[in-house]
């Protein structure tokens, strides 16, 4: 018999140095190299910038990228709670009509699989181009796709032995819904959530490329980069990456909080 | 109400076919007879393929038969299940991953509306008869094989279902776990009343645990034989090692043999 696992321990300052020193080193080699390659070969500014270039860049302009990142990322959160509220209100839906399931399935999986941002000229025309409802709901649209396939995965993939049990205790389909199929499908939810934070920053960047208000972190990118100002372009690709990372985290936290039973979860406390 | 004591299970000319009509039709079982009084442990032992798991099943309603009649405590089998009358078992404990053991225990009562307090006291009682009592916080991936085990063992017998149905609950554990397991279940068996009916493929398990052992052969699934375990309660770990085990062992081989020739 194996012991008992999993009991939490609080890991200690040399365990978590031991455990970052790679990532930290490989970071600071790369800017390194990076910085060394641009003097060294000579590579033109336009080209690409030096690290510390963009760094006293980003600090100039903290003001400006900040608060454009700051409306991009609304434009994203906002879709992305559009999205996944109505993936999940749909996953549930089909759930008890399998009919209408395995209908409505197939054309999901096709239209996930298709480049949804490729939509931003055509929201742009339908909402009001200054405010932050067309790339909202081009994030919305990008989100919602993968959290409704993950969902009706995790609410239809519960094994037999578990409906079975609950059959046995003669429970209602209500009952399985909530009892069983609901927490089952939280691990596929999350994944689809931490896929859909990435996607939803990306979607609502890209969309901004198509036009928009000035104030955004895709306008500010595109234009920039029309002026030659790379280190002002790459600053706000700083800004737009570390959005992205907060968001993911912030979805990482949550989903620790609700599922800490989950291995996905249990895993990152062993060692 | 009837002086004589109605059978736990009554099967009757119980037939099983899978695919009927189709090109991959398998007949699982053909003219199962069987009556299982209450209070009985018996065994359903036989090779892969003998249907003694289809027959489980149809006992407790999660699978129909083609034909024949099943009373489970005198009433149908669907009736049997809405009362409540099963504890299942099966060989994985399905335990639900994102409850503690605690409230694993406490679904069946949770689904049955009991109340908080009385959930919790049940299931603190079902641990202790388990021997889990320290383990009612932990979920379920920080528990062995074993435990596990136990646990869809106490869940199984939280809201006391006269009848516990164990579909190779042991297949999964290793000899040693598997011994241990097997004393307890006795054990539990003695301390509940609970009529039990186990599928194994193991002999000597159905031998240690039984009052009687269902043997039943393959394609269609048929009872070869039924042989009385009538070694003395309680059984333990001496009675692996009694002559009269060896005999009952030898018994049961012997009948199953005599399938295989047939």
């Amino acid at each position: 018999m194996t012991a008992v696992v999993g009991t939490r321990r609080r890991a200690n300052l040399a365990t978590v140095a031991r455990r970052y020193f790679p990532a930290a080193l490989i970071f600071v080699a790369g800017i390194a190299l990076w910085e060394a390659a641009v003097i060294g070969f000579h590579i033109e500014r336009f080209l690409l910038p030096q690290p510390s270039r963009i760094a006293r860049v980003f600090v100039e302009e903290f003001g400006v990228v900040v608060s454009a990142g700051w409306l991009t990322m609304r434009k994203a959160m906002t879709g992305f709670a559009i999205g996944a509220t109505a993936g999940m209100t749909m996953a549930l839906l089909t759930s008890r009509w399998p009919l209408i399931r395995d209908g409505v399935m197939p054309f999901a999986i096709a239209v996930n699989s298709t480049p949804i941002i490729a939509l931003a000229p055509i929201m742009n025309n339908w909402f009001p181009i200054t405010t932050i409802w067309p790339g909202a709901m081009v994030v919305a649209l990008v989100v919602f796709f993968p959290v409704m396939i993950n969902m009706v995965r995790g609410l239809s993939e519960v094994p037999p032995g578990s409906l079975e049990l609950l059959q046995s205790y003669g429970a209602q389909p209500r009952e399985i819904l909530r009892k069983v199929r609901i927490p089952h499908s939280l691990p596929y939810l999350f994944s689809a959530f931490k896929v859909g934070t990435t996607l939803s920053i990306i979607a609502a960047v890209v969309s901004e490329y198509f036009g928009g208000s000035r104030e955004n972190l895709g306008v500010y990118i595109s234009q920039q980069a029309a002026l030659f100002h790379f280190a002002e372009a790459w600053a706000a690709i700083l800004v737009a990456s570390f959005s992205g990372i907060v968001f993911y985290l912030v979805v990482v936290l949550v989903e620790r909080a609700v599922m800490p039973w989950h291995a996905s979860i249990r895993n990152v406390q062993g060692t | 109400m009837t002086t004589t004591t109605t059978a736990a299970v009554s099967l009757r000319g119980l037939d099983k076919v899978f695919n009927e009509g189709a090109p991959d039709r398998v007949e699982a079982l053909r003219g199962i007879d069987l009556t299982i009084p209450p209070g009985e442990f018996v065994s359903l032992l036989g090779p892969s393929g003998c249907g003694k798991s289809t027959l489980l099943r149809i006992i407790g309603d999660l699978v129909e038969p083609s034909a024949g009649t099943v009373a489970v405590n005198g009433k149908p089998a669907a009736q049997a299940r809405r009362d409540r009358d099963y504890g299942i078992v099966f060989q994985q404990a399905t335990l639900y991953e994102w409850r503690t053991v605690l409230k694993n225990v406490e679904l069946p009562l949770e689904i049955m509306g009991r109340s908080k307090d009385e959930r919790e006291e049940r299931a603190r009682a079902m641990l202790d008869l388990v021997q889990l009592g320290d383990f009612a916080t932990r979920f379920p991936y920080q528990l062995s094989g074993g435990m596990q085990q136990r646990v869809a063992i106490a869940r199984a017998l939280s809201f006391r279902p006269s009848i516990l149905l164990m579909d190779e609950p042991f297949g999964a554990l290793d000899e040693m776990t598997r011994e241990r397991m097997q004393a307890e279940v006795l054990r539990i068996w003695s301390q509940t009343g609970t009529t039990v009916i186990f599928v194994t493929h193991s002999i000597p398990e159905a031998a240690f645990l039984s009052s009687r052992v269902v043997v039943m052969s393959p394609r269609p699934g048929r009872i070869a034989g039924i042989v009385e375990i009538d070694l003395p309660q309680p059984r333990d770990d001496e009675t692996r090692e009694h002559p009269r085990f060896y005999q009952k062992l030898t018994e049961v081989r012997e009948t199953l043999r005599a399938v295989e020739k047939a």
